[in-house]
């Protein structure tokens, strides 16, 4: 299929979908409407409300929030999850001996915390960023974790023959295994930054994307909570490609199922 | 004065743990001396033990007995004389082909400027100079190997451990690589302990052969000087009478232990 056509496809379902929405939300079937506008709203409707908010500029100040506390949460998770990582796989000692609460804190729903964080740091950014560092950490902790032990044997003599330190070992042969197998959950864990953001947001706020979201809600006005979810979903597409991006750059040394060899 | 004695395995026994407890001695009693500027090759059947030996001589690997000499100090730790060209893959999957021949030099505090221009020099005279920008990922088996070697020359090491180099290439581009490697060695004489399962390749390259029995506690049983003349081409020496004779002789000791090696690793296949 060439790539015409499979856009071509792609667009033809959302077509179908809006247009189904449209007509069963406006037109009765049978002496009845089939999606009430009270819960399902209408494209129209919803689109407009998104033109609306566009136009009027309020929309930028929410999608600046959510973007900032994402890119903090991401960030300052990232950051924890790389040290602690690194900090447990050179230190089984240490691994062992917090093995139990690493599991026990990563088993636990993160949205019951955000009560507590919006307790502890206000009803700020900070109270979200909190929650999203607590999903971000956990994915890129195990994953460093399991980099630096997973670096092949026979690199890591190859290295030490060649007469690498300690230190040039972390910097030619831990640090980028690890780091790849981060890159191969960046996707992830930018998306966990995210929901951490706009699930803080929805549960209490005063501004961002969940707030939007959760204002509408409050006010049973299912148009703005549609649109909210849109503008939501392009918001995250938008970060999904730019991290697809940055991944075509950082991991070109690897082998890509294309090559056809593993 | 004698040549010095580059490296000398003394009555080295080496055993592994394994998981259920037991131990599995691989090599026993394994006598090898390899003299400054020589080039010894070892052959033996699957599984024998070639690689631990190697291993033991580098260093990452200490015996259960005997001793290891380099230069006639006992080895310590890691050997700090010897370039190992692994069995396995071991270039860095995430440096470009020149980066991997480069971080030999680097690590000694060359500067990158410096270590660069030399490292294409290198992959150049393993024949890919065209390929420096690539990862390990984009070259075939041999290329890689070739990259291995270029990684472990660069450093000039006065010892070079060497397991299976050309495994992994077709019959002609073995040849090619073999004449290659007597090329680079014959400029500066390396020690050289040159594994391989391929009989008439270690004639041709080396200046003796040492043949070990199958599997477990494996030992040395067999060591014969090769006396072909040097140069050597690889290609033209097999047509050699005196090449004829040693193969023959060599290969009636080591028929046995490749049968015996088989056997034994199907029996112990249909145990597990
Ligand atoms: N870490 C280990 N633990 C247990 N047994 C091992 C270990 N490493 C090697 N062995 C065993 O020691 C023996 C010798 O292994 P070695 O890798 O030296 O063989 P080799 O002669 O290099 O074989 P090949 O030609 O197939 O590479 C084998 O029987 C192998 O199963
Ligand atoms: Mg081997």
């Amino acid at each position: 299929m060439s790539r015409l056509t499979l856009l071509a496809l792609q667009v033809l379902v959302a077509v179908v979908c809006i247009v189904l929405w449209q007509v069963l939300s406006t037109v009765p079937v049978f002496g009845k409407i089939l999606l009430p506008p009270f819960f399902f709203s209408n494209p129209v409707d919803v689109f407009s409300q998104i033109v609306k908010w566009f136009a009027s500029g309020v929309i930028w100040k929410h999608l600046a929030i959510t973007l900032w506390e994402s890119i903090l949460a991401f960030v300052i998770g990232s950051l924890g999850g790389v040290l602690v990582g690194f900090w447990f796989a050179r230190q089984p000692t240490v691994a062992a001996v917090f093995d139990p609460y690493v599991k026990m804190a990563n088993a636990l729903p993160r949205v019951v915390l955000a009560p507590i964080f919006a307790l502890w740091l206000g009803l700020g950014i900070w109270s979200k960023v909190a929650l999203g560092v607590t999903l971000v950490f956990f994915i890129v902790f195990f994953n460093v974790y399991q980099g630096v032990k997973e670096v092949s044997r026979t690199v890591l003599d190859n290295g030490r023959m060649l007469g690498m330190s300690e230190r040039q070992l972390m910097q030619h042969v831990y640090w980028p295994s690890a780091l790849s197998w981060m890159f191969s959950s960046l996707h992830t864990s930018v998306g966990f930054a995210v929901v951490g953001a706009v699930v803080g947001e929805y549960l209490g706020s005063a501004a961002g994307l969940g707030y939007l979201i959760q204002q509408a809600e409050g006010v049973f006005d299912v148009a703005g909570v549609f649109a909210g979810m849109f503008v939501l979903s392009a918001f995250v597409i938008l970060i999904d490609t730019g991290v697809t991006l940055v991944e075509r750059r950082l991991l070109v040394w690897r082998p890509t199922a294309a090559d056809g060899r593993g | 004065m004698t040549t010095p004695t580059a490296v000398a395995l003394e009555d080295a026994k080496v055993a592994f743990r394994l998981a259920d407890e037991r131990i599995y001695t691989a090599v026993e009693k394994a006598h090898l001396t390899v003299a400054q500027g020589e080039f010894v090759a070892i052959v033996g059947p699957t599984g024998c033990g070639k690689s631990t030996l190697l291993n033991v001589a580098a260093g990452l690997l200490k015996p259960a007995a005997g001793s290891v000499k380099i230069f006639d100090r006992p080895l310590a730790g890691l050997n700090r004389d010897a370039g190992y060209l692994f069995q396995a893959d071991a270039l860095f999957p995430w440096k470009t082909a020149l980066d991997n021949v480069a971080i030999g030099l680097e690590i000694k505090g060359t500067p990158r400027t410096e270590a660069l221009p030399r490292a294409q020099k290198w992959l150049t005279s393993v024949g890919l100079g065209a390929f420096a920008g690539r990862y390990p990922h984009m070259l075939s088996g041999g290329q890689r190997k070739r990259v291995a070697l270029a990684q472990v020359l660069i450093r000039d090491p006065k010892i070079l451990l060497m397991d299976e180099p050309f495994g992994p290439l077709d019959a002609q581009t073995r040849q090619v690589m073999g004449n290659l490697l007597l090329d680079l060695w014959s400029a500066d004489r390396k020690a050289v302990l040159f594994v391989t399962h391929d009989l008439e390749e270690a004639i041709a390259l080396a200046d003796r052969v040492v043949i070990m029995s199958a599997g477990p506690s494996s030992r040395i049983i067999g060591d014969w000087r090769v006396t072909l003349p040097r140069p050597r081409d690889i290609f033209e020496v097999r047509l050699d009478r005196e090449f004829h004779a040693l193969h023959r002789e060599i290969w009636s000791v080591l028929k046995d232990e490749v049968m015996k090696g088989y056997a034994q690793s199907t029996q112990a296949a249909e145990a597990v």
